[in-house]
C-alpha cells in the first residue's frame, strides 16, 4: 500500500501545532458526514478586520493556526501539514498552497504536486487515486478557509473550489 | 466448524452471482464483506427484470391491452410472493421506493391523519391509534439506523409530540422497555437487528410495552429479512403493526422496499403521496382514494424492481431461509472466533453468535477505520467504514466510527480469513501491534 508513506504515519502520529489555543480572530468547525470525523479549526491573525472591511489575504500573516481534530491519518497528516506549511506565512501563501494541494488531490493520480509549492503535502498525491479519500484530506483545509472567511479575510480567490457544510 | 452449506452447494451458490467473479484494484479477487450495505444480486434476479422488460413491459393497474394485463399479473404476483414470504396478506403489502420511504410513509400518514375528513368512513378505534400530538410520545432506540429515527424526530417536530428513546448499554443491548415506554407512548419504532452491531434485539418485552399502551409498533426489518425467517413477527398475535424492509439487502433490485401493516391500519391511513392511480374517484372539487394497497402507491409503479425482488425472495426460500440463518450464525462465530485471537481488535456488540445477525463491526486499535478499509480495499476486500448512518449508536458506544464486515448467502470463511489477514496487514503497517 503505497498510499501510506512515513511522511503521513508521522504526521498523523505526531500532528504539528495541534491543539486549540486562544486569541484567534476566526474559529470553524468542520464534519466529514460519511463518517462523523471532526476538525476546529482557528486562525490568528498579525491584524483584525474592520466591521465592514474585508482583510486581502497578501496583507495578513497567519501567526497561528490551532486546531483540534480526530480523524483518520490521511485529514489528520493532512491538517498537519496545512499548519506546517501556513504558520508564520502570509495567508496569500497559504491560499496558493490550498490551490495545489486541490488540484493535487481532484487530479485521479495525474498531478503528483509540486513539492517547493505544497511542502510535505506531496505525500498526499496517493490520495487522489482513492476519490471516496479526497474529502479527508480537505477537511482541515476546508475549516481553515472558513475560519479565514469568519476572521473578515477575503478568500474570494478560492471560494469557487470550496464548500462549506 | 461447520457451515450450513456444503463446500459444493456453496461454489453453486457463488456462481450464480456473476459479480462475484470479477476482480479489483489490479486483479484481486473480489471479497465482498458488505453485504450490510447492499446485497450482491443472483442471476435470477437480473434474468427475471430483464424478462420483464422484454416479454411484459407496460404501466401496471393502466390499460386493458394484453401487455399491461401481463404486466399487472407480474407486479400482483410478486406481491403475493412477498406476502407470503413476510406470512401476510397480498392487501397488506406495500411497495415503496425503499425502506427509507416505507417507514416515511407510515410516519406522514400519521401526521396527514390529524386533518379533517382524512380518511371518509374510517375506523374510529384505528382512527384513534393513528392520533398522534402534544403530549404524547414517540419510542426509538439508540442503535436504529437514521432511516428509522430521522422520520420520527420530524414526526415529533410537526405534531408537537415528544421522542424518547430506549438506550443502549457498552455491548450494544437494549435497555429495559420501561426506561422509554409509558402510557404517553403511541408509537414505538424499533429494529428486530442492529445494522452495526449486529444485536438481534428479543422484541417481546417492547411490543408488550406498547401494546400495553395500545401504541403503534414498526418493526425495521431491514437487517434481518436478509438472514432470517420473520413470519413470527406477522401473525395476529405478535403486536406488531408494521413491518418494513429494503428489497435491496435481500438479493433484490435497487429502488424498491417493502411495508408489510395490519389491515385496520392501513384502511384507516391517510395517504402519504398522492397523484394517479392511488385514487378512487376524482372530481375538480376533491377525491377518494383507493384502498390499501393502492392507496400507498401513487404513481406508475415499481414493476420490474418487484419481479426482482419476487425472484430473490424465491432464490432465498429455494435454500430454505433455515439454512440461509444457519450459514449466517456460522460465519459470525467463525468471524467472532477469529477476532477474539486479536488483541488489538475490539468487536462491538455481543459477543454470542446466537445473539447477533448478519454483520460484525470492530474498531483496530489506534488506527482509524477509513484507514482500516484503504488497507483492505487495497487488498480486494470491500468493508463498509465510518458511522453507517448509526451516529447515535457509535456515540453510545463512545466511538466515533467503526468498520464492518457484513454477510450474505454467498460469504465463505475463506473470505474471513482473507480480511484477517489483511487487518495483521493494517496492524503492521501502523505499528499498533501490542
Ligand atoms: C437497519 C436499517 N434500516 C433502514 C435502512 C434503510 O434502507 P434504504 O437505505 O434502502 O432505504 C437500512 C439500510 O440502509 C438499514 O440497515
Amino acid at each position: 500500500m503505497d498510499m501510506y508513506g512515513e511522511l503521513i504515519l508521522e504526521h498523523s502520529k505526531r500532528p504539528v501545532a495541534s491543539g486549540l489555543r486562544d486569541g484567534h480572530a476566526g474559529e470553524a468547525y468542520h464534519v466529514n458526514t460519511t463518517c462523523g470525523d471532526e476538525v476546529t479549526v482557528r486562525v490568528h491573525l498579525s491584524q483584525t478586520a474592520g466591521a465592514d472591511s474585508v482583510l486581502a489575504p497578501g496583507d495578513v500573516t497567519l501567526t497561528d493556526l490551532s486546531y483540534d481534530a480526530t480523524g483518520c491519518s490521511i485529514s489528520m497528516a493532512a491538517t498537519s501539514m496545512l499548519a506546517q506549511e501556513a504558520i508564520g506565512e502570509s495567508v496569500a501563501d497559504s491560499l496558493d498552497v490550498y490551490r495545489g494541494v486541490q488540484a493535487m488531490l481532484t487530479s485521479r493520480g495525474q498531478d503528483a504536486g509540486d513539492v517547493e509549492e505544497i511542502g510535505d503535502a506531496v505525500a498526499l498525491a496517493g490520495v487522489s487515486k482513492y476519490p471516496a479519500r479526497v474529502k479527508c484530506a480537505l477537511l482541515g483545509w476546508s475549516a481553515y478557509l472558513d475560519a479565514l472567511a469568519r476572521a473578515g479575510v477575503d478568500i474570494s480567490s478560492v471560494k469557487s473550489s470550496i464548500k462549506t457544510p | 466448524m461447520s457451515l450450513a452449506f456444503s463446500v459444493g452447494e456453496s461454489a453453486q451458490i457463488r456462481a450464480d452471482f456473476p459479480i462475484l467473479a470479477r476482480t479489483v484494484r489490479d486483479e484481486k479477487p473480489l471479497v465482498y464483506l458488505d453485504s450490510g450495505a447492499t446485497s450482491q444480486k443472483p442471476r435470477v434476479v437480473l434474468d427475471a427484470e430483464r424478462e420483464f422488460y422484454t416479454q411484459h413491459n407496460a404501466a401496471v393497474h393502466r390499460g386493458a391491452h394484453q401487455l399491461a394485463e401481463e404486466a399487472t399479473e407480474a407486479f400482483e404476483d410478486a406481491r403475493a410472493t412477498i406476502a407470503a414470504f413476510l406470512g401476510g396478506n397480498s392487501d397488506e403489502i406495500v411497495f415503496t421506493k425503499n425502506g427509507t420511504e416505507a417507514i416515511n410513509l407510515i410516519a406522514y400518514a400519521v401526521s396527514n391523519a390529524a386533518f379533517p375528513g382524512a380518511v371518509d368512513g374510517a375506523d374510529l378505534a384505528a382512527a384513534a391509534r393513528l392520533s398522534v400530538g402534544p403530549g404524547d410520545e414517540i419510542v426509538v432506540t439508540e442503535m436504529e439506523h437514521h432511516a428509522n429515527l430521522v422520520p420520527w424526530q420530524e414526526l415529533a417536530r410537526r405534531t408537537g409530540a415528544t421522542l424518547k428513546w430506549i438506550a443502549i448499554d457498552e455491548e450494544g443491548r437494549l435497555g429495559a422497555p420501561e426506561s422509554a415506554i409509558s402510557d404517553r407512548t403511541k408509537i414505538l419504532a424499533i429494529t428486530h437487528v442492529s445494522n452495526v452491531v449486529g444485536t438481534r434485539n428479543d422484541l417481546a418485552p417492547y411490543v408488550a410495552a406498547a401494546k400495553a399502551n395500545n401504541a403503534i409498533v414498526v418493526v425495521d426489518a431491514c437487517q434481518s429479512v436478509p438472514h432470517l425467517d420473520v413470519t413470527d413477527l406477522t401473525v395476529a398475535d405478535s403486536g406488531i403493526d408494521f413491518v418494513i424492509f429494503t428489497g435491496h439487502k435481500v438479493l433484490g433490485p435497487s429502488g424498491i422496499g417493502v411495508l408489510w401493516g395490519r389491515t385496520e391500519l392501513l384502511a384507516a391511513m391517510p395517504p402519504f403521496l398522492t397523484g394517479g392511480s392511488m385514487i378512487e374517484v376524482v372530481k375538480m372539487e376533491g377525491s377518494t382514494y383507493a384502498p390499501p394497497p393502492q392507496r400507498f402507491e401513487a404513481g406508475v409503479p415499481v414493476a420490474a424492481q418487484a419481479v426482482g425482488l419476487a425472484a430473490a425472495v424465491r432464490y432465498l426460500q429455494g435454500w430454505g431461509m433455515d439454512r440461509v440463518h444457519a450459514h449466517d450464525e456460522a460465519l459470525t462465530a467463525y468471524a467472532l472466533e477469529q477476532m477474539a485471537t486479536r488483541p488489538w481488535l475490539k468487536v462491538l456488540g455481543p459477543r454470542d453468535a446466537a445473539e447477533r445477525v448478519g454483520s460484525v463491526a470492530f474498531v483496530v486499535e489506534g488506527v482509524h477505520p477509513h484507514d482500516v478499509g484503504q488497507i483492505l480495499d487495497d487488498d480486494g476486500i470491500a468493508v463498509r467504514t465510518g458511522h453507517h448512518c448509526a451516529w447515535p449508536l457509535h456515540r453510545a458506544l463512545g466511538v466515533p466510527s467503526s468498520t464492518r464486515a457484513s454477510f450474505g448467502i454467498y460469504t465463505t470463511t475463506d473470505e474471513i480469513d482473507a480480511m484477517m489477514a489483511s487487518l495483521d496487514r493494517v496492524v503492521e503497517i501502523f505499528g499498533v501491534n501490542s
